[in-house]
């Protein structure tokens, strides 16, 4: 039974993996990396990772695949970029060099325990009452170190894409402002009158050119 | 089933992941092959916790996705402020970063 699961989930990890790099549009590719990542968590479960199993699916699964999706739907698949003449030959053939190099240097390491199932087994293994003992105990200055990395990631992400003055073309900022906007919408200065509206809708109260240069001194 | 089954495996999607860094040219597809090579280092590293029957290499494997969620939100950042400034989302473009 453990090694029916075992094939079924490497099988789907590894078909996932493939999935990512071959498929031509990038919202497949993060979809075959979801399913890469649930197959990743089967396997954690076969090795008594119970909650990596878990962070695994919730975090990963969950939180960064949702914002790989928005970006790629923010962003577009983009056009389908062909691969350079010379690393389309030399990649796989250096992933492939790599994979046997890597092969031979985990199973001929001399360790003796890689030839077998593993520890035995104690009940309690990988829970998260151990994970959490040994994070405050022992890993307690990784944790916060990994705080304050995720702390200075999004402050760092909301400065990078935050929108900037300058920085893009006059021309699509200009297009940007000049999108014509459903009726009843608009800015508080132009429901005032201060500011003629320039929505197309007759019926918006800022319609009507300003009369007077006074009525321009409202404290908006 | 046997450490080194697992260990296989880890190897193989690294590899994949490694490839899929060399050979794409979207930094969306190549952020995701990232992901697939952290996530090779993270089956070998539970496996390695299996092996020796402590949880330390699952501590190392919690932190890598810690790691890796960071990165992932700064090269997304990057891409989003790529495509606000027109630029062409392609590495093999922007081989050089400033201001």
């Amino acid at each position: 039974m453990t090694q029916v699961i075992f094939f079924l989930a490497a099988i789907g990890a590894i078909a996932g993996a493939l999935g990512v790099v071959l498929l031509r549009n990038p919202f497949y590719s993060v979809l075959a990396l979801a399913a890469h990542l649930v197959s990743l968590a089967a396997l954690f479960l076969l090795l008594r990772a119970e909650f990596v199993a878990a962070a695994q699916v919730v975090v990963y699964a969950g939180a960064v695949m949702v914002l790989y999706v928005f970006v790629v739907a923010y962003v577009g698949a983009g056009e389908q970029l062909a691969s350079g003449a010379v690393l389309r030959v030399l990649g796989p053939l250096f992933a492939l060099a790599l994979a046997i190099e890597l092969c031979i240097a985990l199973l001929g390491s001399g360790l003796k325990g890689v030839s077998t199932k593993g520890a035995p087994y104690v009940p309690g293994f990988g829970s998260p009452k151990h994970i959490g003992t040994l994070f405050l105990t022992k890993y307690l200055f990784p944790f916060e170190l990994a705080s304050i990395l995720l702390l200075v990631a999004a402050v760092g992400a909301v400065v990078l894409a935050r929108r900037r003055r300058g920085l893009e073309p006059e021309e699509t900022i200009a297009a940007r402002i000049a999108t014509p906007r459903p009726s009843f919408t608009g800015t508080m200065a132009e429901a005032a009158g201060i500011r003629p509206s320039r929505g197309d809708d007759p019926l918006a109260p800022g319609a009507q050119p300003v009369s007077s240069a006074s009525d321009q001194q409202g404290g908006w | 089933m046997n450490i080194g089954w697992y260990l296989t495996v880890s190897a193989i999607i690294f590899c994949i992941g490694a490839g899929g860094v060399l050979t794409r040219r979207n930094p969306l597809v190549i952020l995701l092959c990232l992901e697939l090579m952290l996530n090779g280092a993270n089956l070998a590293l539970v496996a390695f916790a299996r092996m020796w029957g402590t949880e330390d290499g699952q501590i190392f494997a919690l932190i890598v996705m810690v790691v890796a969620a960071a990165e992932v939100t700064v090269g997304l950042g990057l891409v989003v402020a790529i495509y606000r400034r027109r630029l062409p989302i392609d590495v093999d473009e922007l081989n050089e970063l400033q201001g």
